[in-house]
């Protein structure tokens, strides 16, 4: 869909489908899901190195020119969340971060309080900022109001699979949005990620339902397909839902059977 | 001295800086980002930057994740 491009911060992205690279077994199998997601942003994580160790995931992501994005996953607070941000920012020499902060790790959902403290810091910083938040309508709204280039709600928890559990509140999300959306978290299969795309999503990003797939580059290629047919159901504008039947065929006229 | 490079204790020579502590790891040349006590050192100022006694040092990549 080249005509129709994802924009945030100013930058264009062909593909509405991020995939994340957590969780895949191997680089080679990432690799070939990455291909078939035809992605150009992907997220990555920030860890301390091991002496001589090198996970490689850059290099797969520099031989197809997919972006890193690297996030703050794992961080509790505000001031961990900044400073693995500025990490990221030096070492992948990038000002965009996928900002998350996490309440425990149980639920891995947002802790809001120290979500919107971290987002205010990093925009202040100069950052191009992308929080994983609940899907709660208002603390959506003051991450945007603070100066978020997307808002990124969460489907339902992180690595459940159990889809978007609350739809309605996505639409609240994107009805009032003056950023991008993009549905993070809780995709399990295909249709859920043309459902995101269908309640208004600008995008989808995802990354367990495909890496742990049994067929990661085949699922990979799904979720391709559904955020593209979920965007064009988006655009075409579906039909209102009625109660009763309303046929699709003319009027039959009585004749005689004889 | 002792510092501690990643949670670990290591002894280095009196006068040691960043850039000794990175080439130690084997530090490939793109992708690392460094913190010392909690600020982040910027590549270019490793070398000039020498460690305190009891100095604190993360040193960081890109892994798969999120």
């Amino acid at each position: 869909m080249a005509d129709d491009p994802l924009i945030i911060a100013g930058r264009e992205f062909g593909s509405r489908l991020i995939l994340g690279t957590g969780g895949a077994d191997n680089l080679a199998v990432l690799e070939r899901a990455l291909l078939a997601a035809q992605t150009e942003l992907t997220t990555v994580a920030i860890r301390r190195m091991d002496t001589g160790s090198r996970s490689g995931v850059l290099d797969v992501l520099a031989r197809h020119g997919i972006e890193p994005l690297p996030n703050t996953a794992g961080c509790r607070t505000a001031a961990e969340a900044v400073l693995t941000a500025q990490l990221g920012a030096e070492a992948l020499q990038t000002s965009w971060v996928k900002l998350e902060v996490i309440a425990d790790d149980r639920t891995l959902l947002p802790e809001p309080i120290e979500l919107l403290d971290a987002a205010e810091q990093l925009v202040d910083h100069g950052f191009t900022v992308l929080p994983y938040t609940n899907d709660d309508p208002v603390l959506a709204r003051r991450l945007a109001d603070a100066g978020c280039a997307a808002v990124m709600p969460l489907g339902s928890p992180i690595g459940t699979g159990l889809g978007i559990r609350n739809p309605h509140n996505i639409e609240m999300i994107v009805a009032q949005a003056t950023v991008p959306v993009v549905l993070d978290a809780g995709i399990g299969t295909a249709s859920e990620a043309a459902q995101a795309m269908e309640l208004g999503c600008d995008a989808v990003l995802l990354a367990t339902a495909v890496t742990r797939a049994e067929d990661p580059p085949r699922m990979a290629e799904a979720m391709r397909l559904a955020v593209q047919a979920g965007r064009h159901a988006r655009l075409a504008g579906r039909i209102p839902q009625r109660f009763w039947a309303q046929a699709s065929s003319p009027h039959r006229e009585s004749y005689s059977a004889s | 001295m002792t510092v501690t490079v990643n949670g670990q204790p290591w002894d280095l020579p009196d006068g040691a800086t960043l850039a000794d502590v990175l080439h130690r790891l084997g530090t490939p040349p793109r992708g690392v980002a460094v913190a010392l006590d909690g600020a982040v050192v910027p590549r270019a100022r490793w070398a000039g930057t020498p460690l305190p006694a009891g100095a604190s040092v993360d040193v960081v990549t890109a892994v798969q994740g999120g």
